[in-house]
Formats: structure tokens, C-alpha cells, sequence
């Protein structure tokens, strides 16, 4: 018998903010994803249509902003705002399951 | 380069990580690592993921086989960069239930499970074999390339022998410093500095090289790419199914290694640590990778064909003369061997002293015995268990001949861990993963992985015999190690990720949905997936059984004397014993205690050794059913005594009115008293001084017809009060004789209406009423309802103050009833007097000029309630108004 939980349905900006934030944390593997599988619909190299030293700047250009971009999102995302908006918000950590 | 300078230089190297390993584990015990916990060397010592493979291999699999070898670094980079996902969540997990290796954390989300536990390390340890023979045979093949150089100072240069000094060197520190003490939660200061430093040399040591190579050799970045597209690599080919799966396998590995998880999880303290390695520790990868491809170019180039591209990074400078560059890249590929095997021998040291020694011991001794010294115990099984490891490894160097390229047996070891990730994560995100899924799919995944990868990995006929390889087992062809199920076509390694992979997670699934979890599964399984939500779950012991003192000395022998009865006396203070050195063992002590402990043995060992002193395996699911039970006793107990509480409160209520109206009562009795007296004593004086006055007699005719008319007046107001009085008596006992018949309504309204008006005739009263309304035929006494029509039409004409009085009478017919309500519009009756307003004697507060007795609206009610019906007070309707409301036809025969 749980109580139920009241929550407001809209969020202050500021906790808004680091929700979307959050999302754009999660979605950035995928971006990756994308970019390191991408090359492999390329054609192949060597055949006189692309050179190789072209792939290493190109993997080594998207590894780069990766990294960049998880370092800007690891500052926002650790940061601990003292305004509630606690570590594990149940709407989209919590696999909720009446088990 | 003299060789022996090499082995010296390595010792003084060696040397050097022992003296920081020591101050650093002396600063920790005097309470002073702020620095240590820092998330810069968090990722540093994260850096074990780049072993020798990555310091020698790359080069040599970048030489083979082009830009691939990045596949392995892109993996854990894109891991690390979606920390958010299971990164964060499974460090919060360790962090938060004291997990102290893969195995613990996979045996502990499984119900705290032995079995899966020795599962899981036996995996690990079989797995990681291979890595660790890899490591072995980097700095073999070091040493070699520096031999080779200087050959005859030493006599030939005997490779085995090499491989056993360096892993007996190994094992020597490792035990030393991986095994000193029996921490809670495994963390191990001294061995993450030492890393920490051997990081930052391999990374120096590579960037070194590498700008050797591209400034040095190559003359610049612009030439360096012109060699690169001139290359042989040039001609590599990308296999779309290949890289996809590499990257795959890197990004779980660098989750399921033991090592991985050692640093990442166990040795972890910090989440910002995790927010800061999420992009630092791929920076770290980035930095490594950069320069492989422009030293695996310029090694092709001008190393002679046939020189093994697994060692250019040492080859190249020493063939352009460079020797103290070679020894730099010496010392980082010997840091980058050493570290890893440092690290991978004490994770899996821990795992087989927490799930395969411990446990046995526990089994084989009688419960309650333990008399030997617990702590030296788990810490030599440790060092044994640290030896294993190595010997493993260098049984498997030997075996293997040494002879495969590097990369190629670090990527077996990492087919072999990623068996762990199904249960792995299914065991973090999916509550409904049970413990015969995760042993179907790991033991699954594992004999795949053995079959189609390990075996083979030895050569065609050392452990296969080559017709197995070829026709298959008893020469069933779809079971070729090699083609399983006829998939001939696929690449070796992709073929084996692929089946293993995918029959474990279908035989973890399957067996999931189809078995039924136990009650400590299901408490862990919450745990673990809503570790976001805090501790969770009731308490897991039952009070009573255990001793203190046998607790106590249980925890003695596994945590060490101060911190056991440190933990102990904290307890006894919280439960309130201010002298006691020993706590009640109450459920919440020992979670609290098992919980402590498991940071040190585990927690399937923790949970079965207070077991053995509490006296019971497990919580049984009746326990669970009895604890529901009286929970939901207490919650109907409660309910009931909330009933009760508001029925009292109820009672409470209805006592405080009828007292305030007694009270009421009470008060308005006395100013009756007062009143009738008074109403009785005017008219008796008059009579008793008129007939004083009649007795004198000799008086003239009209002084006695005035005295006699006035006697008689005042008799008759006697006679009034008391024919009420006797009036409302007689209706109070119910003794009233009806005259029932049928009569009409305006009828009696007319007859009232005219009979009310002798009083205060001056008084010009407007009455309005509904003549339609009234035509209803009522059978009743008629002649009752008319006195109390005229009480009420009278009242109104007595009380009424209103400069344009009016009087009000409606009647309706509803549901065979006839509801009158007669109403002025004068200022009412108070709130206060409404309550007792029908009550006999009670007369208006203040009302002074009332020539009643207060027993008019008495009798009306007396009477209504014969008639069978209800008079009441109607407030909010402008003034005093009365609703009588009287049945259609009376009951006959009622009274």
C-alpha cells in the first residue's frame, strides 16, 4: 500500500534544464555510435577514392568532439544543485514494477 | 645497452612504485589521501585498461591490420561518454551494497548465491588467463629485442626463464601490497598510486615515441600523412561486421573485466570521480591511440620485413640509435604489463579467496568453531590465490608457445569476460532476472566461448585434435569449434562473440521468465535495480538467536579487534546501552553487521557465516508470509482503535450539546419559576385584595360588580395557565383523546386566521397565502391543528415588530405528507433560543412583556407529534417561521 506521491506535472526551469541535460547525456553514446559505424558504408579505402590518412583525421576528429562534449556535459551533470530535484528521480530512473 | 643495465633499471623502477605504494598506504592510515581521492587519479588509475596489448599490440595490430585496433579504444570511450546510463548506476550499486569484485556483485544481485559466485570467478580466472600470459610475453618479447642487441654478456637469453622471474616478481608485489590488510570495501591506496604513477609513465613514455616518430623521422604532420596514404596500410579494408562487433566487445569488456571493475567500482569513492573520467579517461585513450598509426607506418618503412611489428615501439628508436628513448618505452611498456597484472591478480585474488576458499573452508568446519585466526586466513588464501593467478598465466605463456600476436589473445580474454555482461546488466535493469537464468547463460556462454575461441587458441592439435577443428566432434559437422551450426563464413572472432553471446542472453532470458526468483533474489533484485531509490528491503535476520559475544568475536577475526568492537560499541550505544560493549542482536544490527562485513569477504560468505551464528540459511518465504501477516494484524488493530477514537469523539460531541442545552434549560427553568410565580401571584393578589374588599361588604353596586368582574378575570387566567398546564400533561402522556375526522386545510387556516386576530387586534397584519395550495383534505384531528395554528398565527401577531407585518402561510402536498410553514417578518428567533424554543417554560431571552406562560409552542409540539408529524423552527427566512409538516391521512388507531 503505497501512498501516492504527489508531484507537480511541471518542472521549475532550473530542474528542467538538468533533466534535458541528462537526456542529451544519455543520447550522446548513441551520436558516437553513429559516427564510428558510419564509415563502414563507406567504400572501402585504398581504391583510389579515399586515402587513409583521411580516416585517421576523421576518427580522430569525431573521438575529439566527443570528448569534448562529455566534458562540458560532465560539469553541468555532477554539479549538485541544492534545490531538491534529488540523485534518483523515480519518473525516468526507476524501472517501477509491482513484482 | 648493456642487459644488465636493463634488469637493473627495471628493479630501481620496481623499487620506485614500492616506495610510493608504501608512503602512499601510510599516509592513507594516517587519515591523509584527500589527494588520492582526487578524480585525476581516479582516471589515471583507470588507465590499466591500456596494457602492454595497447603499449606493444596496437602497433602491431595497426600494422596488421589497419585502422582497427581503434575499434578497441572507441569502445570504452563511447561507455564512458554515456556514463549516465550504467556507469553511474553501477558504481552507485557498489558504492551503496559494499561489492567487492564481478563475481560478488553478480552471486549478491542473484540472491546472494555461492554458486553463481564460484561460477562467475572461475570464468573470470580461465578468462583472464590468457591476459595475463600476454603481459608475460610483452616483456619477454622486451627483454629479447634488448638481448638481441647485446648478445653474449649474458650468456644465451633464455625466454622461459625470463617469463617465470617476471611473474614470480609480480606475485611478490602484488602479495605485498595487494594482500597487507583486510580493508572494508577492498580499496587498496598504495597499489592505485602506484598505477597512478604507472600511467603517467606509459603515457609519457608513448607520447614520447610517437613524437620521436612524427617530428623526428617522419619531419612533421604533413609529411607524416603523405607516408601514411603511401603505407601498406593503405590497402586495409574496413569489415563492416568485424568493427561493428569489436567495438561492441571493447565497450563491454572495459565493464566485465575484473580489473576494470576493481578500479572502477570498488576502488571508486566518488561520484564526481565518475563525472570527471567520463571524459578524462577517454581523453586518456585518445592520447594513447594518437600516435600507433604514424609508428606503425614508419615501422613498416624502415624496420626490415619480418621484424615483429608488436615491438616498433622499442625497435624504431633503438635502430635509429635513440637508447635512452628505447628505455623510456622500455619502462612504460614494463608499467604498463606490470600494472595490469597487479591489479588482475588482486580482483581475482579476492574473488577466489571470497567464493571458492572461504565458503569451502565454512563448510568444512562444524558451525560456530572457529577458533583460528579468521583475518590470516582470508589473507593467505589471498596470496595462494595470487600465486594461482600467476602460474595460470604462465602456464598458458608456455603452452601457447608465445607465439601469437598480442592483440590476438587479448581479444579471447575479452570475448571470455563479456560472458558476464547479460547477467550483468540484465541483474541491474531487469527486476525479473533470476539465478537460473544468470547460471544458464553464463555456463552457456562460457562452454561456447571455451569451444569455438579458448580451445582453438592453442593450435590445431594441443588441446583439439585437428579433426575436431575440421569435422567437427565424433564428426558432427554443425558443431565444428570453428562453424557452429554451419556459419562457415564468419570471422573467426565475431563468430564466437556471436554465438556465445548470443545463447547466453537467450539462455539468461529463458531461464529467467520460466524459473521463480527466491525471497532474498527478489529483496537483492530490488535493491539493485532501484538502487536510486536508497537502501531498500526489511530487515533480512530474525532477533534473537545469535549470541553477541559470538558475533563479536566472529567479527574480531574478520575485521580486525579495534574496528570490530568499535563497530560493536557504536551499536550498543544506539540501541541505548550506555555501558555495554554488546548490542542486542536485533535485525537491524546484523544487516548492518553483515553489510560490513561482506566489504570484506563478500556478501555470499558474510551472509552464510552470520547464518551459521544466527542459526538459520535464509529468511524462508513463511517468514515473509508471517511478517505480512502480523503487519497487516497491526494495520486492522489500528483501524479498529481509529474507529473507536472517533465514535468516543462522537459521543464527546452529542454529550457537550445536551449538556449546553440542559445548562440552557436549566437557566431558563429558574426565570420561568420566577415568571409563573409571578404570573400566579399578580392574579391572587388582585382576587384575595377584591374579596377582602367584598368582604367588608356595605359597598356601593358598582364597586362590587368592578371588584366581582375583576375577580373573575383573574380566575380565568388562572384557569388558563393551569388548563395548559394540564393541557401539555395530558399531551405528554400520550393520553389524548383524538377526535380523527376529514377536514380541509383552508378550512382550519380560515378558523385560525380569525381566531388570531383578538390579539393585538390594532395591529395591521398582511397575510398571504395560496388558497389553491391550501384546498387539501386531510384526515386528522382538526380541531388540534387549529390550536396550533392559532399558537403560531398568535405568536406572530404578539412577537412580530416589523413596521408592515406579514405573515406568510404556504402549503404544499408532498410524498402524502402536507407541509405548512407559517412565517413573519419580524427579526426571528436568536440562534441561541432556537435549540429550546419547543422546550416547556422557555420564553424568549429578554422577553418581558410576554403575557404567556411559555407553554404555547410546548403544546404545539405536543400535539403535532400526536397527530404523527414534526413541528420545526425554519431559520433563514426573513423572520420567525415554523414548519409543521403532518401526515396525509393519521395512522389509525395511533394516539
Amino acid at each position: 500500500m503505497k501512498p501516492p506521491r504527489r508531484r507537480a506535472i511541471f518542472l521549475a526551469p532550473r530542474p528542467y534544464r538538468r533533466r534535458r541535460l541528462r537526456d542529451a547525456a544519455r543520447l550522446l553514446p548513441v551520436l558516437g555510435v553513429f559516427f564510428f559505424v558510419l564509415p563502414a558504408l563507406w567504400s572501402p579505402a585504398g581504391q583510389g577514392l579515399r586515402r587513409l590518412s583521411e580516416d585517421v583525421i576523421y576518427f580522430f576528429t569525431v573521438w575529439a568532439l566527443l570528448i569534448g562534449i562529455a566534458a562540458v556535459f560532465a560539469r553541468g551533470l555532477s554539479a549538485r544543485d541544492p534545490e531538491g530535484d534529488p540523485e534518483g528521480d523515480p519518473e525516468d530512473e526507476g524501472e517501477a514494477e509491482d513484482d | 645497452m648493456p642487459f644488465n643495465l636493463l634488469v637493473l633499471s627495471c628493479l630501481v623502477y620496481v623499487i620506485g612504485l614500492f616506495v610510493v605504494a608504501f608512503l602512499v598506504e601510510r599516509q592513507a592510515r594516517a587519515g591523509r589521501l584527500r589527494w588520492l581521492r582526487s578524480p585525476l587519479v581516479y582516471t589515471l588509475s583507470l588507465s590499466i585498461y591500456c596494457t602492454a596489448w595497447t603499449f606493444y599490440g596496437a602497433v602491431g595490430y595497426a600494422a596488421r591490420s589497419g585502422l582497427e585496433f581503434v575499434t578497441i579504444y572507441l569502445g570504452p570511450t563511447l561507455v564512458f561518454v554515456g556514463w549516465w546510463w550504467v556507469l553511474r548506476k553501477l558504481v552507485r550499486i557498489g558504492r551503496q551494497l559494499r561489492i567487492t569484485s564481478i563475481a560478488d556483485l553478480i552471486s549478491s544481485r542473484f540472491g546472494k548465491s555461492n554458486l553463481l559466485g564460484v561460477i562467475v570467478t572461475v570464468m573470470a580466472v580461465v578468462a583472464v588467463t590468457p591476459y595475463v600470459a600476454l603481459q608475460l610475453q610483452s616483456v619477454v618479447l622486451a627483454f629479447g629485442v634488448f638481448a638481441e642487441l647485446a648478445p653474449g654478456e649474458d650468456g644465451p637469453f633464455a625466454t622461459g626463464q625470463t617469463a617465470a622471474w617476471v611473474a614470480a616478481g609480480l606475485a611478490l608485489f602484488t602479495i605485498l601490497f595487494g594482500t597487507r590488510n583486510l580493508d572494508a570495501r577492498e580499496q587498496h591506496h598504495g597499489i592505485v598510486a602506484a598505477i597512478a604513477v604507472e600511467a603517467v609513465v606509459k603515457l609519457v613514455a608513448l607520447v614520447a615515441v610517437g613524437i620521436f616518430v612524427v617530428w623526428g623521422l617522419a619531419g612533421g604532420i604533413g609529411p607524416m600523412l603523405e607516408r601514411i596514404d603511401a603505407s601498406v596500410l593503405q590497402g586495409w579494408q574496413m569489415q563492416p561486421g568485424r568493427w561493428t562487433a569489436l567495438l561492441a566487445l571493447s565497450a563491454a569488456a572495459v565493464l566485465s573485466l575484473p580489473r576494470m571493475f576493481q578500479v572502477m567500482v570498488v576502488e571508486n569513492s566518488d561520484e564526481r570521480q565518475l563525472a570527471r573520467a567520463s571524459w578524462a579517461f577517454p581523453a586518456y585513450l585518445f592520447t594513447m591511440s594518437l600516435f600507433i598509426v604514424p609508428i606503425a607506418v614508419l615501422g613498416l618503412e624502415r624496420m626490415p620485413p619480418g621484424s615483429n611489428p608488436d615491438m616498433f615501439v622499442l625497435t624504431l628508436p633503438l635502430s635509429q640509435g635513440q637508447g635512452a628513448l628505447a628505455m623510456l618505452a622500455f619502462l612504460g611498456g614494463f608499467s604498463s604489463a606490470t600494472s595490469m597484472v597487479i591489479v588482475e591478480a588482486i580482483a581475482l585474488a579476492t574473488m577466489v579467496s571470497n567464493h571458492i576458499v572461504i565458503p569451502g573452508w565454512l563448510r568444512l568446519r562444524r558451525p560456530g568453531a572457529m577458533s583460528e585466526d579468521f583475518r590470516s586466513l582470508v589473507l593467505n588464501a589471498r596470496r595462494i590465490s595470487v600465486a594461482l593467478v600467476m602460474a595460470l598465466g604462465y602456464g598458458y605463456y608456455r603452452i601457447s608457445g608465445g607465439s601469437s600476436a598480442l592483440a590476438t589473445i587479448g581479444l579471447i580474454s575479452f570475448v571470455g569476460v563479456a560472458q558476464f555482461l547479460p547477467a550483468m546488466l540484465g541483474g541491474m535493469f531487469w527486476r525479473g532476472a533470476t539465478r537460473v537464468g544468470a547460471v544458464a547463460g553464463l555456463v552457456t556462454g562460457f562452454a561456447i566461448w571455451a569451444w569455438a575461441l579458448f580451445l582453438p587458441s592453442f593450435g590445431a592439435g594441443s588441446v583439439l585434435p585437428p579433426s575436431v577443428l575440421t569435422d567437427g566432434p565424433f564428426g558432427i559437422g554443425w558443431l565444428r569449434p570453428m562453424a557452429l551450426f554451419g556459419t562457415e563464413g564468419m570471422d573467426p572472432l565475431v563468430h564466437a562473440l556471436f554465438w556465445s553471446l548470443f545463447l547466453n542472453a537467450a539462455g539468461f532470458f529463458l531461464g529467467s521468465i520460466v524459473t521463480f526468483p527466491g525471497p532474498v533474489e527478489r529483496l537483492q533484485g530490488v535493491a539493485f535495480v532501484n538502487v536510486f531509490d536508497g537502501p531498500v528491503g526489511p530487515q533480512r535476520w530474525a532477533q534473537g538467536a545469535a549470541e553477541p559475544e559470538a558475533l563479536l568475536i566472529m567479527a574480531q577475526r574478520i575485521l580486525g579487534d579495534e574496528a570490530a568492537q568499535a563497530l560493536f560499541e557504536e551499536a550498543a550505544r544506539a540501541q541505548g546501552k550506555e555501558r555495554s560493549f554488546l548490542p542486542d542482536p536485533t535485525p537491524d544490527f546484523l544487516a548492518g553487521l553483515e553489510e560490513r562485513l561482506s566489504g570484506s569477504i563478500g556478501a555470499a560468505t558474510a551472509h552464510a557465516m552470520i547464518a551459521q551464528l544466527v542459526g538459520r540459511e535464509t529468511v524462508s518465504v513463511e517468514d515473509l508470509m508471517q511478517v505480512a501477516r502480523e503487519s497487516a494484524q497491526i494495520l486492522e488493530y489500528s483501524a479498529r482503535l481509529e474507529n473507536q477514537q472517533a465514535e468516543l469523539s462522537r459521543t464527546a460531541t452529542a454529550l457537550r450539546e445536551a449538556n449546553a442545552k440542559l445548562t440552557l434549560l436549566s437557566v431558563q427553568k429558574d426565570t420561568f419559576l420566577s415568571q409563573i410565580s409571578h404570573e400566579l401571584r399578580t392574579p391572587m393578589t388582585s382576587i384575595r385584595a377584591f374579596s377582602e374588599i367584598l368582604a367588608e361588604g356595605d359597598l356601593p353596586p358598582e364597586t362590587v360588580a368592578r371588584s366581582g368582574r375583576i375577580i373573575r378575570d383573574e380566575a380565568v387566567r388562572l384557569t388558563r395557565l393551569l388548563d395548559d398546564l394540564l393541557d401539555l400533561s395530558v399531551l405528554e402522556s400520550g393520553k389524548v383523546q383524538l377526535s380523527v375526522g376529514v377536514v380541509n386545510l383552508r378550512d382550519l387556516i380560515d378558523r385560525a386566521i380569525l381566531a388570531s386576530e383578538q390579539v393585538n387586534p390594532e395591529k395591521p397584519f398582511v397575510i398571504l397565502r395560496d388558497s389553491q395550495a391550501e384546498d387539501v383534505f386531510l384526515r386528522t384531528d382538526g380541531d388540534r391543528l387549529t390550536q396550533v395554528l392559532i399558537n403560531l398565527l398568535s405568536n406572530a401577531r404578539k412577537y412580530c415588530e416589523a413596521l408592515a407585518p406579514e405573515l406568510r402561510i404556504t402549503a404544499r402536498v408532498r410524498a402524502g405528507r402536507v407541509r405548512i410553514d407559517v412565517a413573519d417578518n419580524g427579526k426571528g428567533i436568536p440562534k441561541v433560543a432556537q435549540t429550546v424554543v419547543f422546550e416547556k417554560f422557555s420564553r424568549l431571552p429578554g422577553e418581558v412583556r410576554a403575557s404567556g406562560a411559555g407553554l404555547g409552542l410546548a403544546i404545539c409540539r405536543e400535539i403535532v407529534t400526536n397527530l404523527g408529524g414534526t413541528i420545526d423552527y425554519l431559520p433563514g427566512q426573513g423572520g420567525a417561521a415554523f414548519r409543521i409538516v403532518l401526515p396525509l391521512r393519521i395512522g389509525t388507531g395511533s394516539a
